[in-house]
Formats: C-alpha cells, structure tokens, sequence
C-alpha cells in the first residue's frame, strides 16, 4: 500500500522486505529495513536505533561538573565532543565565561577531532563502499603510480612503493587475517573502480590508518592524556607556562612546536592525500546519483568554532549556524535551542512514553521513559524480530523535530548552509569540486554530495587549526596565559535552581546537550546527537527522516548484498552513541540480511 | 620500547568495566616506571592500534566472554588471542580487539608479547552499574598475573609508598565515587532492549 509522506515522499511497503542488521562499520546498532519493488528500487525505508542509551538517567543527581567524564564514555568515536558539549552546558546554566585560550585550545581539539574523525571515517568505514581491496591485488604498480602522480604531489606514489604495499597485502590476505578487510562484499557490480584506483585508496587506507595517530597527539597535550582528554568547567585543564620546561602536564614552547608540526601534516594530509582520493573516486562514480534524501529540502547546523570566546551568535561561530526550509537556499533561519517551540522530540515511533504522545517535548522537559512493545504487523518476537511494524513504536531513537520539520545534520548540512549564505570559505571550494567533476549544483544533494562536503571539511577544519594556533601563540607573546575561570567552581556560588544548553558541531551533526541542575546536582540531562537527527523515526505526522529519505528510489543490484543501503547510510557517519558490549556472539558475519 | 598496560571496555556497563577498572587499580598499586604505559582504552576501537605498535610487550586486561564460570580469570598469550575475542567488538564502528590486532599486524610492527587477562562477566545489562563483587574480586590476582608477566621482561613493579589516587582513570569516574553517586534505582530507570540484552546474555 502506498503512503504520501506529508515532507514529500511515497512509501510502499507492497515489494519484498530486505533486513539489513546489523549495519556494519558504524559505532552503534542500526538495523535498516527496505522494501524493494519488482526492479529491485527501494519504495520504503525503515530505519531503527537498536540499542537503548540511558544517558539521562545515570547522570541524575551527579555533579555537573563531572558530566563531560560521563558524557566521553557513550560512545568511543565523538568522546572529546561530547565533553566540550557538556562543560558549555554547565557553563551556560552557571553564566561561566571561559578565557580566550580555552576557547582557543578548545577549537583546536574540536578541530583535530573533526580532520581525525573525517579521515577515519573516509578510509576505514566509507571507502570500502567505493573500493574494492580484493580487485587492487591484481593492479599494476607502474600504472598505479601514473595515477597517484597525475592527481597530487603526495611523495608515497613509486612503482615501488605500491609493488610492496601489493605483495604485503596479498600476504595478508593469503593467510586469512583480512582483518577490516573481511565481512565486504567484494566484487560487486556496484563497485566501479579499476584495479589502479583500488590499490592507490588501499594504499592510503593504510597511511592514513598510520597518520591518524599523529591527530591525537594534539589531544594529549591539551587534554593531559589520550585517550580519554580531560575537560574542565570553566576553561581547559592545562596551564600555559612557556617560560619553564619543568611544570608537568603545562603548555611550553616545546609542545606548541609540536602542534605545529600536527597541524601542517593534517593539512598537507587532508590537501594531498584526502581530497584527491575523493575526486578521483566520485569521478568513477558520477552516475550514482542516489541518497539525497532530505538534503534538498530541509537542513539544520546549530554552528560552532566561536572565533572569540562566549559569543555563539552566528556571526561569532566560523561552523555555519541556520537551517534552510523547503530547499529554498535563499532564505537561513534563525535557530533557537532555548525556544520552547523549536526543537522538540516525538515519541510515537520510538520505544519510549510520554503522557501525551502527540506532542513533541522540548529537551529541558523531556522525558526517557522506555516502552519496547511491537506493533501488530511485526513479524517475529521480541527478541527475535523478524520484521518491524513502522506504523507503531519500532525504534529506540526519538524524532527530534525542528519547528516540527525533519531536518538533516552534518557536514553536507553544513557546506549547505555556507554555500546559501555565499560565505566563500565553503562556496568556493564547492563550487570548485563541481566544475572539477562537471556536476550541477544540485549534485550535492547526494550520498557522494553528504561525502565531499566531509572531505572539504576536513580541509577546512585544518586550515582553521592553523589560525587557531597563530591565535593562541599571539595571544602568549601579548602575556595572556590564562586558561581557566574557576570564580564559579564552587556549588555554594551557584543558583538553586538553572538550566543551560551547550551545543557544538560534531563530526557527524548538530549535537545540543540540555542540562537542569536543581540544589548543585543534576535534575534532567538531556542530549541530542547528531544520529537523533538523521536516523530517527516517522513523526506523529508520518514524515520520515533523514536516513528513511536518503534510501529511497536506490537501485539495489543484488539485494542480498545491500551495498547500496551501507553507501549511503555511511555516508552520514552513523554513530549510535551507545556501548560496547551489545555484539552478536557470530561477529564474524558481515549482518544478518534476510530478504523476504 | 616500552611496555604497555591496557584497559579496554565500556566502565558504564556493569561488568564491561573490568578492563578499566583494573588499570585504574594498577595505577593505584604500583609506581608507574618510565618503561611502562598505562592506559585506559575504553571504547576506543580502531584507535587503540598505534598503543599495540607503540609498545612491546603488551598487557591487555577486558571482560569477554570464554564460557566459563562467571567471575573466572583466563590468560591467553600471543596468537591465541584474536581467536578468542573474535566477535567481541570494542565498540568503535564494531571494530574488535581481533580488527585491532589485524591492523597493527597490516601495519607491520605490531607488538610480538600480548597477554589478555580475560574475566568472564558476571553482569553487562545494567547500564550506569558498576562490577559485580565476583568481578571486582578479581582485580587483586589479575594485577599480579600482568606484575609476574612484566617481570619476565624485566620490569620490576614497585608498590605505591603510600595510598594515592590513580592517574589513569578520568577524574569524576573514579570507581568509588562512580558508585557512591549512582542515582538510586527508582529515580533511574535500568530496563533495556530485550534483543541486545538477549545477544549479552548469549555472548
């Protein structure tokens, strides 16, 4: 049967049901059903957050100071934002103004976490969507190199250098450790690189898998260690000493040299390696011009990198702040995480009570009361859900609304946003991209537009650590070494009763945490991620979001091999916030795909 | 190069935390030579691969799931150790201990002496939970197992000369505090999804 969306688009359930769960390479569990029609396209997407995150509750009555410590351990991708998130929540509810180098070194590790995150995710989750590692052994190394050369400068482009990475690959596969590698669905038709590009990305897989550890230093040095860097309420946890070498854990001169040199490899790697990869790989895939979604439509960046500290105005935060409605790029809203009517989260399809269900709750009142029950056409038991039914409750992620629309979050949100406000730091270099490939501007509203806009972004995120950093040393020379406010530190200081919101770009989306302290502890904790956002349900009107969208009217060539759903689900860097422990016992099988 | 202690595991899941909570602990223990690194890897996946290249030899302490005895210790060494946490994913983009492992060896310099000091988990479902008393038991021997192995390299472990804090674990998730300040049951709400908790009790 066949469904208008109220957002615009026609769902029918009628063709076979393909499972995918769970998807693979993300953090977190998403399970993803598809319904295909008699060619294979998908007429109906459901998408499902299978885990419950249960983050409000064990935060209630802790001290808000240590909520960012809370906050890190959800998830072990966005740690370092969801603790910046989380002190700028406690510093809004306290009227905390942090000094001018917090916020320096604070961009810096958000940055670095966006250029480590982007880079790890284009290689190590995304690229085995496009490239074909099996297909790279049998590459020629001579014509591998042509290639490398012909697209960029990077130095690692011998004949010899890809021979060896060939014959150690080959070893690698031939004695059964294919590590990553394993659980793909190699040789695929969707797959259209040759073998010369194949090997050139597999190449970079590895340098890149290699490079990823120099990012992280930046965190240990401002953060004190890695994993897991430390936040502070009210500033940064290192002091700045650049007069003595001996004060452990301070920022001296010897440190700051050493960002430095992070920071011009980030930028080198993004410029060298990152962006000719992308171009190189959508120049083979041009015709794929599936996975929009919503993109066109509807988008939403709350805005982040304040270039002075305490100002998250839009004209203050360099991360574009709006949303655009309707496709209509002429026109960026205002958005408002305090306004009672703005963001709000609806419950009708997600495993959760609210006494009145056909309201959305703003997150200052929202509510985390679970509710696991099927609708009446699911097929299969509780534990052993065979297919769900999505006119009832059918997922543990909310619907969060933006003045009740669906709204998509992210970097192609973002370069969206900068693009329709003309700002030239990211209508440039897109509007490059697109006559590099000879695509229209409405190619952007795509999977491959959702992957470019990360890659230019993270070219982006480390062009701005470098004017961070100029900052931060500018501010040193003029004697300004302080880096935290602790007037405020003390509870006795503080009123009854507060709440505050902190926000922040991730690296995936939006991300907004909410936070009521009541009596110096925490009354409600309320977060918002990026995924909330993109992967969530059906609202109480019936529209789908951002995930369900971007799936729908995608040819699938073999549908027992959903290439084209983990494509495109990747390409908004799925992070389900969640735990550790949840696995299925068979880990070694790539999903549990049924087709019926 | 230096030696490595390694913690990995997700402390807000009950008995998930056992990794953490026993680098915690050694940090607490032990005076921390130059030769050594002690690390809380927590979820960190994919990430913890430049800790495997970056060290030899390698202690790496985790909750998984052996099918023995709940609360039991088992020690596996070297290249028996993928096999058995084959399937146990470390959370990061379901990147397990084993796709760890797999990518420093790709790599080409991964560390040539790993022990895992495995405890078979008592309790993973109550999320905001701390260690079982059986698990939490096992900290004390499971130092002592990574103390004995370290000695063979000769890395000579010194006790604390008096009670301190540990450095390794993140301020504010300090085990007792993180127990102490634990919202009571009826203000928390501790349910979770009988299909993931159905693949933990599998596990």
């Amino acid at each position: 049967m066949a469904i208008q969306t109220p957002n615009g688009f026609t769902l029918d359930d009628s063709g076979r049901r393909v499972v995918v769960d769970p998807v693979t390479r993300i953090e977190g569990h998403l399970r993803i059903e598809v319904n295909l029609d008699d060619d294979n396209v998908i007429r109906n997407a459901v998408s499902t957050g299978t885990m419950w995150r249960g983050l409000e509750v064990i935060l209630k009555g802790r001290d808000p100071r240590d909520a960012w410590a809370f906050t890190q351990r959800i998830c072990g991708v966005c740690t370092g934002t969801h603790a910046l998130t989380s002190v700028r929540a406690v510093e809004d509810a306290l009227n905390i103004d942090i000094p001018e180098n917090a916020n320096i070194i604070r961009n810096l590790m958000q940055l670095a976490l966006q250029v480590h995150d982007h880079i790890v995710h284009f290689y190590h989750l995304h690229a085995l969507d496009w490239v074909d590692v099996v297909s790279g052994l049998s590459a020629d190394p001579k014509a591998t190199s042509e290639l490398a050369q012909s697209i960029s400068r990077w130095p690692k482009s011998s004949p010899g250098y890809f021979k060896d990475l060939q014959s150690r690959l080959k070893k690698f596969v031939e004695s059964g450790q294919l590590g990553l590698f394993r659980n793909a669905y190699w040789g695929h038709p969707a797959y259209k690189l040759p073998p010369e590009a194949n090997l050139m990305a597999t190449a970079h897989y590895l340098e890149a898998l290699d490079f990823q550890k120099e990012i992280k230093k930046i965190h240990t040095i401002f953060g004190g260690k890695n994993p897991h860097p430390n936040w502070l309420v009210g500033g940064v946890p290192c002091p700045i000493n650049v007069s003595d070498t001996g004060a452990v854990g301070a920022i001296n001169i010897e440190r700051l040299s050493h960002v430095k040199k992070i920071i011009d490899q980030c930028r080198q790697f993004s410029e060298q390696v990152y962006l000719p990869d992308l171009l190189a790989i959508a120049s083979f895939y041009k015709d794929w011009t599936y996975g929009g979604g919503i993109s066109g439509q509807n988008v939403m960046s709350y805005g982040d990198i304040p270039d002075h500290a305490n100002d998250y105005t839009a004209d203050n935060l360099l991360l574009p702040r709006g949303a655009i409605l309707n496709g209509n790029l002429a026109e960026i809203h205002e958005v408002d995480q305090r306004n009672p009517e703005e963001i709000q989260e609806f419950v009708p399809h997600s495993w959760y009570s609210y006494a009145d269900e056909s309201i959305g709750l703003h997150p200052w009142d929202g509510v985390t009361e679970p509710n696991f029950e099927l609708g009446p056409n699911a097929k299969g038991t509780k534990t052993h859900l065979e297919a769900l039914d999505e006119s009832a409750k059918y997922s543990w992620i909310k619907s969060p609304r933006w003045k009740g629309n669906a709204m998509e979050v992210g970097p192609l949100a973002r370069y969206i946003i900068g693009y329709a406000q003309g700002n030239p730091e990211f209508k440039e270099p897109v509007d490059k991209v697109l006559t590099d490939l000879d695509l229209p501007v409405t190619a952007l509203f795509s999977t491959l537009g959702r992957t470019a806009a990360r890659g230019l972004e993270c070219v982006w995120a480390a062009d701005k650590m470098d004017y961070f950093y100029n900052k931060l040393i500018a501010n040193i020379r003029n004697g300004d070494v302080a880096t935290a406010n602790t007037q405020n530190w003390d509870p006795k200081t503080w009123p009854s009763d507060v709440k505050g919101v902190g926000f922040t770009e991730a690296p995936r989306g939006a991300l907004g945490h909410w936070i009521h302290i009541k009596d110096t502890r925490i009354e409600n904790y309320q977060a918002v991620v990026p995924t909330t956002w993109n992967a969530g349900p059906r609202d109480n009107e019936g529209n789908i979001g951002a995930y369900e969208a971007s799936l729908m009217d995608t040819p699938m060539a073999i549908p027992d091999q959903p290439l084209e759903i983990l494509r495109t689900i990747h390409s908004f860097d799925p992070c389900l916030a969640c735990s550790t422990h949840v696995m299925s016992p068979d880990g070694d099988e790539l999903a549990d795909i049924k087709v019926r | 190069m230096k030696a490595l202690v390694l913690g990995v595991g997700n402390l807000l899941w009950a008995d998930e935390g056992f990794g953490v909570r026993c680098v915690e602990a050694f940090a607490e223990r032990y005076q921390i030579p130059d030769s050594l690194t002690v690390a809380d890897g927590g979820t960190q996946g994919l990430y913890l691969v430049d800790l495997l290249r970056e060290h030899d030899p390698v202690v790496i302490f985790d909750a998984v799931d052996f099918g023995d005895e709940p609360g039991s210790i088992r020690v596996v060494e070297n290249d028996d150790i993928p096999a058995f946490v084959a399937g146990r994913k470390v959370s990061l983009h379901q990147a397990g201990l084993q796709d760890v492992i797999a990518c420093a060896k790709l790599l080409g310099d991964c560390a040539d002496n790993m022990l895992l000091v495995g405890v078979q988990p008592v309790e993973l479902e109550d999320y905001g939970g701390s260690l079982r008393p059986a698990v939490k038991a096992q900290i004390p021997q499971s130092l002592e197992i990574a103390e004995d192995y370290l000695a063979g390299f000769g890395i000579e472990l010194k006790a604390q000369d008096r009670p301190s804090g540990s450095s390794v674990i993140t301020p504010g998730l300090e085990l007792e505090r993180y127990e102490a300040d634990r919202p009571d049951r009826a203000s928390a709400c501790r349910k979770g999804d009988a299909r993931v908790l159905q693949r933990a009790r599998a596990l």
